[in-house]
């Protein structure tokens, strides 16, 4: 069966959009990261389908790019949650305030 | 050769100013006698005396009208196309003024030796006293107005070092205050004079603007209103220096200076270049007929008021400087009715016998334990004989006696006024009531002074030492040079000081010789001011004789009264009693400095005071505060974005994405 280019970008628009929406409102940092991975797999996802559609293998280089640079993006970025964690005993981006000074 | 004339006195003034700035004055330092930095600075005016008579021989042997000298020094000024060129230039008119600059400078330097022989900071007095004759040798010989405003200011600056150089004194410092600011009065009034001739003319060099006047196709393409304009302005820049209606306020409170400052500055030369201006720019003078009338009836004015006020003065030095006010209104009333070479003859000869009357003063005024009130004087003709003598000169000159100096130059004046086609009977009318007064004062400042009997207690003189500004410096303990004098009572002056009285006496007496009738003066100037038709003048010679007889017997009819009146007063001037309100206000100078109280000083404050409190602070404060409280203002406006939540941040990431992605797709809608 054949699935509709439109309906695979819809699919992955929708699923960006999630990992938008939840970084944005969701105040537990851990979920605020995972929605940046939720993004980025959505881009993936998107590139992967205009690469099949236009028969073109540069849209899947990209991917492999994302998905490496994602890789150490997670592990820097657990890093720094870890860290601040243990500094200020808090996971909330409201609590999370210290740019403002 | 020519550049030595002033710059020996400028080395003078190096000298002396470097020694007092870097020896004397330090803590500690042995305090110097007058004699050394004195004789430094005589040294110097003298030798620029000697060169100035080497420049005079120099140009007499030269063929007549081919008189000048010049030395081209150094590029001054130069901006593209405008260029001024530090030229000395000395010609017939200039080595007149260097030799009674520096001649009668040398004198009164000599004299200071002796006057300022207690004073604390000689080395200070000599070298502001050369610098004068440096500037005022630099206003004489400039070749361009530039750099005779250059020496017109520095004048003015001397001027007012030399006014307030007992600076502790208060009243003193004001008096050199009020002089260099009235000055600058009549400074802008040069200064719009000078822009106007370079507008018009496309130069500033005096020999040019000469030159170009005498091309008659150019002088006739000149408007009028220009030349009146210019001239104009330049006088007013006259009436500031050379104290004339109604700038001539400062004068009379420069008397504030050391007495010989009073003869050589504020007698003998300073106050004279407005005349010096105006002899040297005749070319553009005369062609100005409105130009000449005012400047001919500010100076017949000047010389009348200020003759009015000295008869009520009892301060001997006022008396003289309202006298000087007045000889000087009456060089202008030369120079405006047509008459330049008389002005410069009465220049000279009023040169010599006001700088040795200022210098009589002085030794009266030093004889006299810094006395100057001549209600306290009197039979000073015994105890100061040789003051006495000399200034019997120069008041037998300033009234006009023939033969005497002062006959010359006043009765060519007269008869100028008289008879000038430029001239007019009521300003010789003016000019013969001046004479008859200027009698009349002199006298009455004679018999005050040095006949009668005394009015003061011998004894008491001197034993107190209330001088007002020399007391730091005890008088009492004797001098070498005349300190017997000093135990108490009168006492002449020394001989450092009666010798240049001497010689100016002299030279009062027969200084009118350059005027005699054959008119040497007339000749020697002819380069500049053209010599007068004689078929012009409204009256012929037995006229001139006539009028000649009219004023000298006015002038001796007039002083002979004062003598009457005065010979033999007991304390109580007798005018005063006779017309007591005209005597009052005649004591307060007209109340001129209360009306320029009352309408400028005050207007000015007024205004002053609102561009501090109406403009600086409502105006420009608010302003500069505003732009602080604006950024503070605009700053904590901009802080309500920095909230410190990284998700804000990521929204407003967000949004700005979202427009830069719609600007690239679909550009400006």
């Amino acid at each position: 069966m054949i699935i509709e280019p439109w309906l695979v970008q819809t699919f992955c628009a929708a699923i960006f959009t999630i990992g938008l929406v939840g970084l944005l409102v969701r105040r537990n940092i851990l979920i605020v990261l995972m929605c940046v991975e939720l993004m980025l797999n959505a881009v993936n996802l998107s590139f992967a389908a205009f690469s099949e559609q236009h028969g073109d293998l540069g849209g899947q280089m990209a991917v492999f790019f994302i998905i490496t640079v994602a890789a150490a993006e997670s592990a820097v970025g657990l890093g720094l949650l870890i860290a601040l964690f243990r500094t200020i005993r808090a996971v909330d981006t409201d609590e999370i305030r210290l740019l403002k000074e | 050769m020519l550049m030595w004339i002033p710059l020996l006195p400028l080395i003078g003034f190096l000298v002396n100013g470097s020694w007092y700035a870097f020896v004397q004055c330090r803590p500690g330092a042995k305090k110097a006698g007058a004699t050394v930095p004195g004789l430094i600075a005589t040294a110097a005016i003298f030798g620029a005396f000697i060169v100035s008579l080497k420049t005079f021989l120099e140009l007499r042997a030269m063929p007549e009208g081919a008189r000048v000298v010049e030395q081209f020094l150094f590029h001054w000024i130069t901006v593209g196309s405008f260029n001024i060129d530090m030229t000395l230039r000395v010609d017939v008119l200039s080595t007149l003024f260097t030799l009674v600059i520096t001649g009668v400078g040398t004198l009164i330097h000599i004299y200071s030796i002796g006057y300022m022989g207690h004073d604390a900071t000689p080395g200070k007095f000599f070298s502001y006293l050369n610098l004068f004759c440096f500037a005022m040798l630099m206003l004489v010989m400039g070749s361009s107005l530039p750099i005779l405003f250059l020496g017109w200011e520095g004048v003015g600056v001397c001027s007012y070092l030399l006014i307030g150089y007992w600076y502790t004194d208060d009243e003193k410092a004001s008096a050199g205050k009020k002089a260099f600011i009235v000055n600058r009065i009549g400074d802008l009034g040069f200064l719009l004079g000078m822009f106007m001739i370079y507008t018009f003319f496309g130069s500033l060099d005096l020999a040019e603007i000469t030159t170009k006047l005498g091309d008659a196709s150019f002088a006739q393409a000149l408007p009028e209103a220009v030349v009146t304009g210019i001239v104009l302005l330049l006088f007013v820049g006259c009436t500031g220096k050379s104290a004339q209606i109604p700038l001539y306020v400062w004068l009379p409170d420069a008397m504030a200076g050391p007495t010989p400052v009073s003869a050589l500055i504020h007698a003998a030369t300073m106050v004279t270049s407005g005349i010096y201006l105006l002899a040297r720019l005749n070319p553009l003078v005369s062609m100005s007929h409105t130009g000449m009338m005012v400047i001919a009836i500010v100076g017949g004015l000047t010389a009348f008021f200020a003759a009015s006020i000295a008869f009520a003065q009892n301060d001997i030095k006022k008396v003289l400087a309202y006298s000087t006010v007045s000889q000087l209104g009456y060089m202008f009333l030369a120079v405006g009715v047509g008459a330049t070479t008389a002005g410069v003859l009465h220049v000279i000869t009023h040169a010599f016998f006001k700088a040795l009357m200022f210098l009589g003063a002085g030794s009266v005024i030093h004889g006299m334990h810094e006395e100057q009130d001549m209600m306290k004087m009197g039979g000073l003709r015994t105890k100061m004989p040789v003051t006495f003598f000399t200034f019997l000169l120069g008041w037998l000159a300033i009234m006009g006696i023939f033969p005497f100096s002062g006959f010359w130059s006043k009765d060519e004046i007269l008869w100028n006024a008289f008879a000038n086609p430029h001239g007019s009977k009521i300003l010789w009318a003016l000019g013969l009531a001046t004479a008859a007064m200027t009698a009349f004062y002199m006298t009455r400042l004679m018999a005050l002074t040095f006949w009668g009997k005394p009015r003061f207690d011998e004894k008491k003189l001197g034993a107190h030492h209330g001088h007002d500004h020399h007391d730091d410096h005890g008088h009492g303990h004797g001098h070498d040079d005349h300190g017997h004098g000093h135990a108490a009572g009168v006492h002449e002056s020394p001989p450092a000081m009666t010798i240049p009285l001497i010689i100016l006496g002299v030279l009062s007496v027969v200084g009118g010789v350059i005027g005699l009738p054959t008119h040497w003066i007339d000749h020697w100037l002819s380069p500049i001011v053209p010599l007068h038709d004689p078929e012009t003048f409204t009256a012929g010679h037995t006229a001139e004789y006539v009028l000649m007889v009219v004023s000298v017997l006015v002038a001796s009819g007039s002083a002979f009264y004062a003598y009457r009146v005065y010979k033999n007063i007991k304390g109580v001037d007798p005018l005063q009693a006779a017309f007591k309100s005209l005597h009052k206000t005649l004591e307060n100078k007209w109340y001129v400095d209360e009306l320029y109280e009352k309408s400028f000083v005050r207007t000015i404050f007024k205004f002053s005071l609102f561009l501090w409190k109406g403009f600086d602070v409502a105006v420009i404060d608010r302003l500069v505060l505003g732009f602080g409280t604006f950024s503070q203002w605009s700053g904590r406006a901009a802080r309500v974005v920095q909230t410190g939540s990284i998700q804000a941040y990521a929204l407003l990431l967000m949004f700005g994405l979202i427009i830069t992605l719609g600007y690239i797709v679909y550009g400006l809608v």
